[in-house]
């Protein structure tokens, strides 16, 4: 991302971020009308976390098809990015619970799903973390990324069939339900954080590349101190 | 010979090489009812009328005790194969497809073997009335059944890196999470609701649905999975 991209997304979020404050007016039908300008960011973290998970599996895809250690590399970044949002989305959530259902944890089906995305980043890393051989590890994570996959479509789907769900559906999209002030100013963070994404994800997939490059380096060179040493 | 019947041949020749391993063994059925059997008792002890305990607890109890005692030993059908180093003789003489559906064969048969013993034992022991038998049949058989086919391909990953124990249960439960709520939501309905049928029909479709995906998404992986 060039200077002229960063200063912009800058620019964007700080705008939408007063403008959430300011030009939008508060809820009306909440329990605390001013609290629920968090949604505006809420949501765009949980959506995120979902882009990220698709990124991540179409990723692990192509590197089973390809590869590539570079994909491989950009799969886990994505996961690393999707247990970030995820991490967000449920500190934002807590929060607007508490001030609207009186609990910051209510075992939502949304609340559960993100939880359960969260417990398969975490299984995701585990298991990278367990495997030492770069190319296995590369082929076991990006497997298990795609098992998690339908699992986790199933468990989205699933979910609100068996309890019942304090969140909204079909808002989002729709015309009825949400104001549209709302939708403008949520869907103009989504863009600003989306931005955010892709600036971040460009710039760990950097350093994982840089580290990489050491540690090629490392292996091929000698330790400098060891070299003439007779034992 | 056509190609399907060639896998569908390996895939029974594995399951029985598998089954008469583990007759002379015993570890994996071993592990799993002992783990099994434990719990139920040690429930038993705790949860026997008249505690008082809900049947919704008792149901979701019962789908968590078969769910760790697989943990327990639905690995054990792959780490066995990297432990005696027999997994490259496997590569040589069987495709993967083949491999898989032995495995998966094989599995199912040990979830359905801890069911025969655990589930009687559990409706003994915690005194559950059961309203709707044969759905209650039917969702342990779907139930255990899913949880294999959702922890088999899992398995195989496990198998191949270091720390398996531990490592399997964390990567099972997110897998396994779906058939396993549905299975306690139909168990549920067939000890307690009056509906029985028509309740669970829909968690039925779901346990049946999850299998048509997890197994052909655990074929496609698991290629890359078992070859080295």
């Amino acid at each position: 991302m060039n200077a002229v991209a960063k200063i912009l997304t800058g620019v964007w979020i700080a705008g939408v971020t007063v403008a959430a404050f300011l030009w939008l007016p508060p809820a009306q039908g909440f329990r605390s009308p001013e609290s629920a300008r968090i949604v505006v960011f809420h949501v765009p973290c949980a959506i995120l976390t979902f882009v990220a998970f698709l990124v991540n599996a179409w990723y692990s895809w192509f590197y089973l098809r390809r590869r590539e250690p570079l994909l491989d590399m950009k799969a886990s970044v994505a996961a690393e990015l999707g247990l970030l949002f995820a991490v967000l989305a449920t500190v934002t959530g807590s929060l607007f619970a508490m001030e609207q259902w009186g609990s910051a944890w209510n075992w939502d089906p949304r609340e559960t799903s993100i939880v359960m995305l969260m417990l398969v980043y975490a299984a995701y890393f585990v298991l990278r973390g367990a495997v030492e051989e770069s190319g296995k590890r590369a082929r076991l994570s990006a497997a298990y990324a795609l098992l998690a996959f339908p699992a986790m479509v199933f468990l989205i789907w699933i979910m609100p069939r068996i309890v019942e769900s304090l969140h909204p559906t079909n808002t989002l999209f729709t015309g009825s339900g949400l104001d549209p002030v709302y939708r403008i100013t949520l869907w103009s963070f989504f863009v600003g954080m989306m931005a955010v994404f892709v600036w971040m994800f460009r710039l760990r997939l950097r350093v994982e590349m840089l580290e990489a490059r050491v540690r090629r380096r490392r292996q091929t060179e000698p330790e400098p101190t060891l070299t003439g040493v007779q034992p | 010979m056509s190609r399907s019947s060639s896998w569908a041949r390996e895939a029974l020749a594995v399951f029985g090489k598998d089954c008469l391993l583990e007759l002379r063994t015993r570890v994996a059925l071993g592990a799993v009812l002992l783990f099994a059997v434990t719990s139920v008792v040690a429930s038993g002890f705790a949860l026997a009328p008249p505690s008082g305990v809900a049947g919704e607890v008792k149901a979701s109890l019962l789908w968590v005790i078969v769910f760790f005692a697989a943990i327990a030993g639905l690995s054990r059908v792959f780490v066995v194969e990297e432990e005696t180093r027999t997994a490259d003789a496997l590569r040589l003489a069987v495709s993967p497809t083949g491999v898989f559906v032995g495995k998966l064969a094989f599995n199912i048969a040990l979830m359905w073997a801890l069911c025969v013993v655990t589930v009687p034992l559990y409706l003994l022991l915690l005194e559950v009335p059961v309203r709707h038998w044969s759905l209650f049949v039917t969702v342990v058989i779907l139930g255990s059944t899913a949880l294999a086919c959702a922890t088999t391909a899992v398995g195989a990953i496990v198998a191949k890196a270091t720390m398996r124990g531990a490592l399997f249960g964390v990567l099972a439960f997110p897998v396994a999470l779906p058939p396993l709520l549905v299975a306690i939501h139909a168990t549920k309905a067939a000890w307690l609701s009056e509906g029985g049928w028509r309740m669970a029909t829909g968690d039925l479709q779901v346990l049946v649905g999850f299998m048509l995906v997890i197994v052909p998404a655990s074929l496609l992986v698991f290629e890359h999975i078992w070859s080295e």
